[in-house]
């Protein structure tokens, strides 16, 4: 009997851990419901046209996120049509940044003239299962039969100072690279962000 | 030579008072030079590495720790380098921000260009948030850490390398 407890608890713990890690590139993502700016629920499963996704966990306050705000709406208006829209997800703790929370996520929605959902991810759990640890950060997934697979995280580009000076597009290459029927070459990348506040 | 010898004695008395280095400027270091600063396999300096930026709140809030460890006389060679990850053409935020804090340790932005091409060498399992601390001794890295310290860990930790 102790045996088996010992046993579990060592499967718990393995198991948490796998969790804590996050998505790696392959894996199968999970859908979400979570609540959009126009106050209605957004899920993945009901975008019957697109062929994937940009999932890109970013926020308001956050330096590096106001930087590539412009680069984000860019992703959507290129590649949304294409069928990979841009569904941008805020998960920080509305509470430690007020910056954050959701009648601000609404009215720089507006101001910026967002084309793509902005979703509050208020029990932190998707930025959690997918592994998001800063914003932004990015997730491309292809719809495979019935599946969604994680085909690249990370950054954006490889200039998050100066957008005029970037000389690799990450998430673009990647996309293109779907949309073509090719294998993603770089399939994850690093990069500095803000560290999401997570909820004590 | 009077001369020669009042100037000595007030750069003794200016340096010796509460006389912050307020700079008007700040040096940004590649990552090799930044390497060729921090990794010796001859000498055993500990030299300690902070990646911290004014955006970040809890990088903020623990600069005051490690300013309080460069005063704790160990007896043996450390050397703190905060590395400000603030973007490159807001240096004068960053010039404003030391000046205000008044922080003694050496304080360099850094210009590495692509974080996915440097972010590995200076850890693999570093995934780019900060605050991340790094100890280098010896020539090797001894100590890798992301997030923040408190001051009792910090100086625990520093305590831990200066006597290995």
């Amino acid at each position: 009997m102790k045996k088996l407890v010992i046993f579990l608890a060592v499967i718990f713990l393995c198991a948490s851990f796998i969790k804590d890690g996050g998505y790696q590139v392959g894996d199968k993502a999970i859908d979400f419901t979570l609540k959009n700016i126009d106050d209605k629920t957004y899920s993945l499963a009901d975008q019957k046209n697109a062929k994937g996704f940009i999932v890109v966990f970013t926020c308001n306050h956050c330096p590096y996120a106001v930087k590539y705000e412009d680069r984000i709406i860019a992703l959507n208006n290129k590649y949304a049509k294409l069928g990979y829209p841009v569904v941008a997800i805020n998960p920080n703790d509305a509470t430690a940044y007020p910056d954050d929370n959701f009648a601000n996520m609404k009215k720089r929605a507006k101001s910026k003239s967002f084309t793509f959902p902005y979703l509050v991810d208020d029990s932190q759990e998707i930025a959690k299962t997918y592994g998001a640890s800063k914003t932004p950060h990015v997730f491309v997934l292809q719809k495979v039969n019935n599946d969604l697979i994680v085909k690249y995280i990370g950054a954006i580009d490889d200039n998050t100072d100066d957008a005029s000076a970037v000389k690799v597009k990450y998430v673009e290459q990647a996309v293109d690279e779907l949309l073509a029927g090719k294998p993603v070459v770089i399939t994850s990348t690093k990069a500095i962000g803000c560290g999401i506040k997570w909820k004590q | 030579m009077s001369t020669i010898y009042s100037l000595f004695i007030l750069l003794f008395f200016s340096t010796s008072t509460e006389d912050y280095k307020v700079s008007s400027k700040i040096e940004t270091i590649t990552l090799e030079q930044l390497q060729a600063k921090t990794i010796h396999p001859d000498n055993d300096t500990l030299y300690i590495v902070n990646f911290w930026a004014t955006w970040c709140g809890p990088c903020v809030a623990e600069l005051p720790y490690f300013e309080q460890a460069a005063k704790i006389p160990t007896g043996k060679k450390m050397k703190i380098l905060l590395i400000n990850l603030d973007f490159l053409s807001e240096k004068e935020k960053v010039i404003a921000f030391t000046a205000k804090k008044k922080l003694q340790n050496d304080v360099y932005m850094l210009n590495a260009g692509d974080p996915n091409m440097w972010i590995n060498q200076i850890d693999t399992n570093w995934d780019g948030a900060i605050p991340v601390t790094v100890f280098y001794k010896s020539g090797k890295k001894v100590f890798f850490h992301e997030g923040d310290l408190t001051q009792a860990e910090l100086d625990e930790k520093i305590q831990n390398h200066l006597t290995n």
